[in-house]
């Protein structure tokens, strides 16, 4: 497909054909060759024909080949006039990260490393069809799905000051259980506190490098600080709930008045019975995840308190933030001059509010909202801030991670006669694992250049970088 | 040869034979738990029948292998064999063939967590039918 350079970081997919905007992928000159062969370009062109759909369909620079949306991919549509659609937000709703400072340096934890590993292995559940130690009954599961980390603070698993260093508060108000089908339900039930498999992972790293100092001193964050970060959705939850409704808007697809030119892309107009469904259901599982996430940090806590040897002041466990990676919100944007409500769909991208901004925390607002990007499990994590370019070019949108550039297939096979544990604790990175491939499939070649993609939105300015984060121990999935 | 894999960069995809539509369906469907276990060590403990309706061949493929992955992810049970009844374009009708996993007799090779309807295809290649699918993991 045709690029046409607009600068260094940015290029345009020219409105052809049934396009009613254009596209823009944002994008480093050594990165563009291979997005030009994947089949994300022909995704970004494909959003563009949806109705609704205002000033570009935007990708980050992690773009890579999703089904129907690119992953990495940014769409806002009119609140009145736009469509919803459950591939534009992914499977795995709310699928985020959130990163957490303790008072411990890296050399206090350098050597206790194997056991809080260990530790977290044994106490985080994790992989396949994994069950947590959370039982829930359906009652309770709706409280859940109503509140969020809330859920999670009021019996014990965390406190206040969590909430409010989670995006949204950890709770999207407009969540309605009575949206969700028995079959996500049931699914929900079993999965409260479990980490899930994939690319999922809770990670022990420390502060490398400060870029930017006043902004970090407002996070919180100090060279050689032990850190944590973790990475979850929605588990069965969300995935089923994404299942049921692809299904409901794929039938009626028909019905809408438009062609589409992927089926993933069904969708259902915003203002419609199907699409404010899908909007409070979606809510639901994006509570889930946040309250997953809160939990699954409260677990972390206590492993590490457990395994230093020291309370919790002492440990000074701090959530820093907590960002969603697959959402839609409803918010306001200035488009042309004017104020328009919009339905901003982030499939594999993550909000990045500006300094100034009222939806970013009180302890924030002065540096803007703190954004969290993970690498693969060999390199480096980041931690930026929005800007205000961002809230005028990508809707307050930025990356979200590394993306991978291997397919699984082929990943094993470079794996293949490689001990990837080993390789990795040359470098002073312990591993643990449940699944049989995981490691295979998730090694640090399989993951583009996390570096590289931060370069690429920093030099955009569309976020700033606050700090550089190194992997010490890693538990997947 | 029933399937093979296809390679995708960030999740699994699968390309199914069959001699006619009833048998590339069976196929599909021993292919999805064939990535999920080794399916020859399976017993066919319990049977049930599934009825799956669809607004063409792909609709009817995705639905299909929907219904049956939730058999593992929503109940925990693996399936065996899934033996196709009847099968038109719309609807069809199948034995399906199962048993509840137990970590101390099985092995789950990786998770399936959704069947997308991503570059789904089902067509007729000279006396093959084929059909492509690609999971999400």
């Amino acid at each position: 497909m045709e690029l046409i350079k607009i600068d260094e970081y940015r290029w345009e997919v020219p409105k052809t054909g049934q396009m009613r905007v254009p596209g823009i992928i944002y994008a480093g000159e050594s990165m563009i060759e291979s997005i030009k062969q994947e089949e994300a370009v022909k995704q970004v062109a494909n959003v563009a024909t949806l109705p609704g759909i205002i000033r570009a369909s935007l990708a980050m620079p992690d773009i890579h080949w999703g089904y129907g949306f690119p992953i990495g991919g940014v769409a806002a549509f009119d609140w009145e006039t736009g469509i919803i659609s459950p591939g534009g937000v992914g499977y795995d709703i709310n699928c985020g990260v959130r990163l957490a400072t303790t008072l411990l340096t890296e050399k206090d934890v350098r050597g206790k490393l194997e056991e809080l590993v260990n530790a977290m292995h044994r106490d985080i559940p994790s992989g396949v069809g994994s069950t947590g130690s959370i039982k829930l009954t359906y009652s309770e599961e709706k409280k859940v799905l109503k509140e969020g980390s809330k859920w999670a603070v009021r019996h014990g698993m965390g406190d206040e000051s969590d909430i409010e260093h989670t995006e949204d508060f950890g709770c999207m108000q407009n969540a309605d259980p009575d949206t969700l089908s028995d079959k996500a339900l049931e699914r929900g039930l079993r999965q409260l506190g479990t980490l899930g498999s994939g690319n999922h992972f809770v990670e022990i790293g420390m502060v490398e490098k400060i870029y930017d100092p006043d902004t970090a001193r407002v996070f919180g964050l100090f060279e050689g600080q032990a850190t944590l970060m973790l990475h979850s959705g929605s588990r069965g939850l969300g995935y089923q709930l994404c299942d049921d409704f692809l299904a409901h808007m794929t039938k009626n697809v028909k019905k809408l008045g438009f062609e589409i030119p992927d089926r993933q892309l069904a969708c259902s107009m915003i203002q419609s019975d199907a699409g404010i469904r899908y909007f409070n259901a979606m809510a639901c599982a994006a509570n889930y995840a946040w309250a997953n996430r809160q939990i699954l940090m409260h677990r972390a806590r206590e492993v590490f308190q457990k395994v230093i040897g020291i309370g919790p002041r002492n440990l000074g466990m701090n959530l820093v933030y907590d960002v969603c990676h697959n959402i839609a919100k409803k918010e306001t944007h200035i488009v042309d001059g004017k104020k328009r409500t919009v339905c901003v769909h982030r499939k594999g991208a993550t909000r990045a509010f500006p300094p100034g901004h009222e939806s970013v925390c009180e302890k924030y607002r002065a540096v803007g909202q703190p954004i969290l990007v993970p690498g693969d499990m060999g390199r480096a994590s980041y931690v930026l801030a929005g800007t205000e370019k961002a809230m005028t070019e990508t809707f307050g949108s930025t990356c979200h991670g590394a993306g991978r550039v291997l397919s699984r297939t082929a990943a094993l096979k470079k794996s293949k006669g490689r001990s990837i544990q080993r390789e990795l604790e040359e470098k002073g990175i312990h591993v643990r694992w449940t699944g049989r491939s995981t490691l295979g499939e998730e090694m640090p070649e399989a993951y583009k250049d996390v570096s590289q993609v931060v370069g690429v939105v920093h030099g955009a300015g569309i976020s700033r970088k606050v700090a550089k984060l190194r992997p010490m121990a890693v538990l997947k999935g | 040869m029933k399937y093979k894999l296809i390679d995708h960069t960030a999740d699994l995809g699968i390309e199914v034979y069959g001699t006619g539509l009833s048998e590339l369906f069976e196929n599909a469907g021993y292919a999805m738990f064939d990535l999920i276990t080794d399916t020859n060590r399976l017993n066919a403990l319990s049977e049930t029948t599934l009825n799956i309706t669809g607004e063409d061949w792909p609709d009817l493929m995705v639905n299909w292998l929907r219904e049956l992955l939730y058999f593992w992810t929503g109940r925990g049970l693996l399936v065996k064999i899934a033996d196709i009844v009847s099968i038109s374009e719309y609807a069809l009708s199948a034995n399906v063939k199962y048993e509840p996993y137990v970590p101390e007799r099985h092995l789950i090779k990786r998770e399936l967590k959704a069947v997308t309807y991503h570059q789904i295809r089902v067509e007729q290649k000279d006396a093959i039918w084929e059909a492509g699918i690609i999971f999400d993991v």
